[in-house]
Order: C-alpha cells, then sequence, then structure tokens
C-alpha cells in the first residue's frame, strides 16, 4: 500500500492506504475554495505541461481533468486519440514516446484497453501518469470524487468540515452500489475507496453483471434489491452500457430496469437521508428514472462540481514536486 | 563434404531404462561405438561431457517458425537456431503462418526451406482451409508428404461435426490431429485467464472450461472414431485429469504442457505486461502445481514450447490489443528440469518428456515410416542416426532477451535464472551448437 501518491501516478485506487486517500480528500477540500473565487486560478503548477491524452472519447472527464489542470496554471496539451493504436498502426509505446518528446511532466490519460496507464508509467518511468479510466480496470479520480462527495455531504450534516471528519464518517456507512459491477472501472474503484475508509459495501445486479469470483470480492452480494435498498446510506448507480441490455448479459433493458433500475417507485423504498449517486452520463429511464435523478436525494451535479477539485488536488499531489532534468542542477 | 567424426566423453548417457557413465563415437551421421570408453581416431572432435547428461536431442511438438508470412518475427532459419541452442534436433513447424499451411505447396515449402535449417524440420498440416473450421485440408496429400500431425493450432475446430469428419477422414492414414484447445463461445474477446486477477484487472477473462469442454468433446469424438489425438499445451489440473482416465480407458490420446503453464501463473498478468498474454492463457498456482505434480509422474507425454515469436512493436500495444503468445524454445529444457526437480530430476523423465515422448506423438522415431527427416527420440544405442544433446542439469545462467537466437524478444523469462542449458547440440552427426555459440 502506498501512503501518499505525492510525486507519484494515479494508476488505480487498489493500491492506496486509507491515509493516501485522506490526503487527496484533503488537499481537494482546499481547492474548493479556489473555485468559487472570482479568479479561479492558483499558480501551483506554473510552468508544468500536463498532456490530456483520451484515446477513448469523453468529453466530461477531459473537460474536468483540464479545467483542474487550468486552474492550477499548467499548461494542457490536449491531444484527441479517439481510435485505438492498433486503428492507427501505431504501438502504445510509439505514441507516447512521441508526445513525451514534446516535453510533458504529466500525462492524463483515457484508454478503452485495461492497464494502457500502468503499461504507460512504464515507458515513460519520469513522466506521471494519471489514469482517467482504463477499460473496465479503474477509474481512480470517479472514486476519490465519489468519496468527495459522500465525505462533504455527511460532514454538513453533522455539522463539521470534511477535513475535521478524516474517514470517520464512513465507520459503518452502508454503501449500495448497483448495475453492471462486472464491466465497470467505476464499480472497482469506488469498492476500493469505499472499502479502504472503514465503509461496507453492497452490491446488487443480475448474475451475469457480477464478476465471476464476486465471492472474493470485500463485498456483500444483495439477495433482495428492494431490502438492500432499505437499509442503505449511500445508493451508487452505473451506467448500464445499451450493447448489455441486447441479449447477451441481460434479455432486455426493459427487464434491466424492472428487476434493478432505480424507478421512482422502488425510490420509496429508500430513507430520506439516503444519497443518490451517479457517475454520468446516466440513461434516464433505464439505470435511473428522470425523477429520482432530479430528487434533492441525488447529487449527480454535485459530484460533477467536485470532479474539479478532486483532479486539481490529484494533478497538484503527483506532478508539482517533480522538475524537468537538467544539467545545472547540483 | 563429410562431418569431422565426433566423440562425446565422459557423460551420463541416458537410455530410455538405465543409465551409466560413457562416451559416444559419432561418424558419418550415425552413432558408431558407445563404451565405458571409446577409442577415437585422430582429428576427432571431443566434446567434454562431464557431468552432463547424454540423451536423444530434444523434439518440439509445438514451433510456431512464423515463415511464411511474418518473418519479421522469425524464420525456419532463426527458428531452427533457436530450438538447436535449445538442445532440440528437431521441431514440428505449426502451421498458422500467413498464408496457413493448408496446401501442398505450402507445407512443400516448409519442408524444402527446413532441409537447410540448423535442425530436422517437421510440418504440422491445417485441418481445415486457411484455419478456418469449415472445409478440410487435403490431410491425405500432406500424408504422402510425410506430415504426421494436423492441426488448426491458434484456433480449435470449433464445430463438432466437422471435427468428427476430419477425425473419420484421418484415422485410416495413421495421423493424428491435434487440437488447441478453446471453445471459442466461452473464451472470445478473453485475454487471461478468468479467475481473481482477470476480475481485479477488468481484463475479460478466458475460463478453463473453455478448454476442458472441448477436451471432454474431442475425447468422445476419438472414442467414436478410433483416430489418434494428441492434446496441445494443456493448461488445467482438469484438462490433464480427462485425459489421463481417457488413457486408462485405452483411447489412442497423448497430451503436451508447455512450460509457461508450469513454470507461470495468472498473478504475471497483473503487471498488464503482454509478455504474459497466451492462449490457452497462464493458469492459477493450483493448476502450476498439478501441471508440474503430473510431469514429475511421468504421466505427461511431451513438453512443447509453443515458442511463438512476435516483433516488439506488436507485443508494444495494450494488454488486450496484442497477439498472444511467448518464446520457449531456448528456455523450455532448463524450466523442465526445474518442474521436475532440478539436478536431482529422473534424467529418464526428462529425456521422455522431452525428446522420446514427443518423437513417438510425431512419428519421428527409427521405427515410424518416416519421410525427409532422421530418426529422433532414440535409445543412444550404435546405428542410430546421431541426433543427440549432451545437457549440462547444472549450468546456470540468466535470460537476456537481447541475447536470443530467436529473431523476437518476447520472452516472459527475461532476468530469470534458469539452471540447466544445452552444452551441445548435434542433428544428423553434425555438432551445430556448443556451449551457447552456433557451430
Amino acid at each position: 500500500m502506498i501512503d501518499s501518491i505525492a510525486g507519484g501516478n494515479l494508476v488505480s485506487l487498489a493500491t492506496l492506504s486509507q491515509r493516501a486517500i485522506v490526503e487527496v480528500l484533503d488537499t481537494a477540500e482546499s481547492f474548493v475554495e479556489v473555485n468559487s473565487r472570482a479568479v479561479k486560478k492558483v499558480p501551483a503548477l506554473k510552468g508544468k505541461v500536463i498532456a490530456s491524452l483520451f484515446f477513448e472519447e469523453s468529453t466530461r472527464t477531459r473537460l474536468s481533468f483540464e479545467t483542474a489542470a487550468k486552474r492550477l496554471s499548467a499548461d494542457v496539451l490536449s491531444l484527441a486519440v479517439a481510435s485505438s493504436s492498433v486503428k492507427k498502426g501505431e504501438s502504445l509505446r510509439d505514441t507516447i514516446n512521441t508526445i513525451d518528446a514534446l516535453g510533458i511532466d504529466a500525462v492524463v490519460m483515457r484508454h478503452s484497453s485495461s492497464g494502457a496507464p500502468v503499461q504507460v508509467s512504464r515507458y515513460v518511468p519520469h513522466v506521471r501518469v494519471i489514469n482517467a479510466g482504463d477499460g473496465q480496470h479503474q477509474h481512480p479520480t470517479q472514486g476519490l470524487l465519489d468519496a468527495f462527495t459522500v465525505r462533504q455531504v455527511l460532514a454538513a450534516r453533522a455539522g463539521t468540515s470534511g477535513r475535521e471528519s478524516g474517514s470517520e464518517l464512513f465507520a459503518g456507512l452502508n454503501v449500495l452500489i448497483v448495475g453492471d459491477i462486472r464491466h465497470s472501472r467505476v464499480a472497482r474503484s469506488d469498492i476500493e475507496v469505499y472499502t479502504r475508509l472503514g465503509a461496507h459495501v453492497t452490491v446488487a445486479a443480475p448474475g451475469t453483471l457480477l464478476p465471476p469470483d464476486i465471492a472474493q470480492w470485500p463485498v456483500t452480494v444483495a439477495t433482495d434489491f428492494d431490502e438492500a435498498l432499505a437499509t442503505a446510506d449511500v445508493v451508487g448507480l452505473l451506467r448500464l452500457q445499451k450493447e448489455r441490455g441486447s441479449g447477451a448479459f441481460v434479455p432486455s433493458l426493459g427487464e434491466f430496469t424492472s428487476t434493478f433500475g432505480l424507478t421512482s417507485r422502488r425510490a420509496e423504498l429508500l430513507r430520506p437521508e439516503t444519497i443518490i449517486m451517479h457517475p454520468g452520463p446516466m440513461n434516464r429511464g433505464v439505470e435511473i428514472d428522470s425523477q429520482v435523478a432530479d430528487s434533492s436525494a441525488a447529487v449527480i451535479e454535485q459530484q460533477v462540481r467536485n470532479g474539479v477539485p478532486v483532479r486539481m488536488a490529484v494533478l497538484y499531489l503527483t506532478t508539482a514536486g517533480t522538475t524537468l532534468e537538467s544539467g545545472s542542477n547540483d | 563434404m563429410t562431418n569431422p567424426t565426433l566423440v562425446i566423453r565422459g557423460g551420463l548417457i541416458v537410455g530410455p531404462l538405465e543409465s551409466f557413465l560413457g562416451d559416444v563415437l559419432i561418424a558419418d551421421g550415425r552413432i558408431v561405438e558407445v563404451g565405458p570408453s571409446v577409442t577415437a581416431p585422430s582429428g576427432a572432435l571431443e566434446i567434454d561431457a562431464a557431468g552432463c547428461w547424454v540423451g536423444p536431442g530434444f523434439v518440439d511438438l509445438h514451433t510456431h517458425l512464423r515463415e511464411p508470412g511474418k518473418e519479421s518475427a522469425e524464420t525456419i532459419e532463426t527458428g531452427a537456431f533457436a530450438a538447436a541452442l535449445g538442445g532440440y534436433s528437431a521441431v514440428v513447424a505449426m502451421p498458422n503462418t500467413e498464408p496457413a499451411l493448408d496446401s501442398v505447396a505450402m507445407v512443400g515449402y516448409v519442408l524444402e526451406r527446413g532441409k537447410l535449417a540448423a535442425v530436422d524440420v517437421a510440418v504440422a498440416g491445417a485441418i481445415t482451409i486457411g484455419r478456418q473450421g469449415e472445409q478440410m485440408a487435403p490431410i491425405a496429400k500432406f500424408a504422402a508428404l510425410g506430415v504426421r500431425l494436423f492441426t488448426d493450432d491458434g484456433n480449435g475446430v470449433q464445430d463438432a461435426g466437422l471435427m468428427r469428419r476430419a477425425l473419420t477422414y484421418a484415422q485410416p492414414l495413421r495421423v493424428t490431429l491435434a487440437q488447441h484447445c478453446e471453445d471459442e463461445s466461452l473464451a472470445q474477446g478473453g485475454s487471461m485467464h478468468e479467475g481473481a486477477s482477470s476480475s481485479k484487472l477488468g481484463l475479460i477473462g478466458r475460463p478453463a472450461i473453455a478448454e476442458e469442454l472441448m477436451v471432454m468433446r474431442d475425447i468422445e469424438l476419438v472414442r467414436l472414431t478410433g483416430c489418434s489425438m494428441h492434446f496441445l499445451h494443456l493448461s488445467t489440473e482438469r484438462s490433464i485429469a480427462l485425459v489421463l482416465e481417457a488413457r486408462a480407458q485405452g483411447l489412442p490420446v497423448t497430451c503436451e504442457v508447455a512450460p509457461h503453464h508450469f513454470t507461470l501463473d495468472e498473478t504475471a498478468c497483473e503487471t498488464f505486461d503482454p509478455e504474459f498474454k497466451v492462449h490457452p492463457p497462464l493458469r492459477t498456482a493450483a493448476d502450476v502445481a498439478a501441471l508440474r505434480a503430473a510431469l514429475r509422474a511421468g504421466v505427461i507425454d511431451a513438453v512443447a514450447t509453443d515458442h511463438a515469436p512476435h516483433t516488439p512493436e506488436s507485443k508494444d500495444m495494450a494488454f488486450d490489443e496484442a497477439p498472444p503468445g511467448m518464446l520457449g524454445l531456448e528456455q523450455a529444457a532448463g524450466l523442465t528440469l526445474e518442474a521436475l526437480g532440478g539436478a536431482e530430476a529422473d534424467p529418464q523423465v526428462f529425456f521422455s518428456v522431452l525428446s522420446r515422448g514427443p518423437a513417438r506423438v510425431a512419428q519421428m522415431r527409427e521405427q515410424d515410416v518416416r519421410v525427409g527427416h532422421s530418426a529422433h527420440g532414440g535409445a543412444v544405442s550404435v546405428g542410430e542416426d546421431a541426433n543427440l544433446v549432451v545437457f549440462d542439469p547444472k549450468a546456470p545462467y540468466v535470460v537476456d532477451r537481447d541475447k536470443l537466437a530467436s529473431r523476437a524478444r518476447n520472452t516472459p523469462y527475461h532476468g530469470r535464472t534458469i539452471h540447466g542449458r544445452a552444452r551441445a547440440t548435434i542433428v544428423r552427426g553434425r555438432l551445430v551448437q556448443l556451449e551457447g555459440n552456433l557451430q
């Protein structure tokens, strides 16, 4: 376990200790204030070059990262590589070496293949690598911003600050994650971050959308979805890829909605204080009804808003301390 | 030009039933004398075999030579060099070239090119045209050229009806069909073993059941047709148990295991390094232990490398985009020795799985009807073709991917210390390799 991401990479939450996670959350909290200023900018990463390298299309995550980098005064090289490296006929190593040759301090990357950021971190060990989502593996900043949002809501209710509370608000918290756990990088990152902070995680999904070895995961599998909803403190929904509903994994999207969708009818089972979350983009009417998504229990927009300070924290911690090697140093 | 007379001095000569210390004299491509101390003619080249095992040259049932089509990864010439360094005197070239070895012309091409190689090159013909699993390849014509093994390796024949017909067609020809057992309806899209590691890594798995189900199916097809069948690179405990059970029932089935499957497990993939991607995939630690136990028990017919060269650029892709396969020829014998217990291993079992067993499966022994290649997997006795290896079971060395004879670099063993290395390889009486140097 790593106790701090300072000066390091962020490719997975699986190797971060509770201390490392809390450090990110606390740092993010100090950046929240920057985002409410008239001049939303601090010079923390002035002179640093951050490449934003998206092999897989994404508008939200990309905008969030680039906004975060700019608010830290970093220069952003934005490179859309929205086709797979195979289709381009160039190896992953060649692609990253080319970008590295431009002179970069960090790369924020998304890739449709699990593990691509891990490989890149081996190809360019002097560059900090921040995973913005890789295949079905990890989406670390989503996990961190989800935990940050939960802590923010709970701290406000308790009349304290997140930083004051550390990880204690997560002790014994019941987090229910619903939907396509098997193919979800968000689920993998969320499960890591919540369990590390002391929460109890339950998952609910059709059998085909659970990983085959779910019994070995540090989670409880809900046998009765409705019952699990009634005892949940946090309900995290996942986007159901539409192609999963074409009969291969579930017979139809309609059947998924009727069995595992958070319909407005089913939302009546929730306690009033239960927090409803979704990483976006939502399939309204599939995993979540519009009325539920727009209700006061849903913190979906707050999650998006928190994406910026959390990503500022990650960029700052990983990249601020690094310097381009220069021969003039003693 | 005739080759110089060779004399191998003072090694442990490993026959099929017993071993003894002595010398082997080789002239005109044959073993001419074996004894405690032979007298060599003047000018004979002496090979010091003190502390070494002397036995029949290794035979690899499963070599991807990549020629024709992927000469940037390997050629028949460079693959044969790798084989010679590994102690092999013969390899069976797999048919998944581009184009596939599915025509008389392509099979003939590889056999002809193979005659110029450092080791004997036999060919496995495709079972179906283009290895597409739809239409049978000219199996009888290939058999007339000397082909004894047939496979669509890389793919298993998915269609049970077609596989049944191929077995029925092949049975009277006295050839063996070899299967890459993975049911694609279960394995498709997967890039590593389905289990705890794949689940954590978010990589789609190729489950054990994909292999085992096809092993079960094919055993029943062998029972039905009576055709002999060889199971390629079995990787799970259950697969081995199924084949052993079928053999105990008298069915004509044989099997091989690959060094990577009894050396590495699924956790190697947790680095996302595509060097560890292979089909069938690296399995669980329990499977590795079961394969090693089966090897030590002497119930496995052959260790086969599945030597699969790939260019660096193709392996510098994301894990799920990179091609499966890894090099094996140069390290296989050392890893086999390690699995059998190191220098304390039973040399009879060692030569059984690396030479005599595979030579039997490939019908390359003296008593087999052979076309175009010498006899392999012999007893190290007078009159035999001199295909021999002098193997040092104690020699330690560190694997360096930049010092391989293979054109490719995709070894999963880079940096690993392996004990046991071929000191000399002799093919048809010619010294092709001595102490790691090609001759």
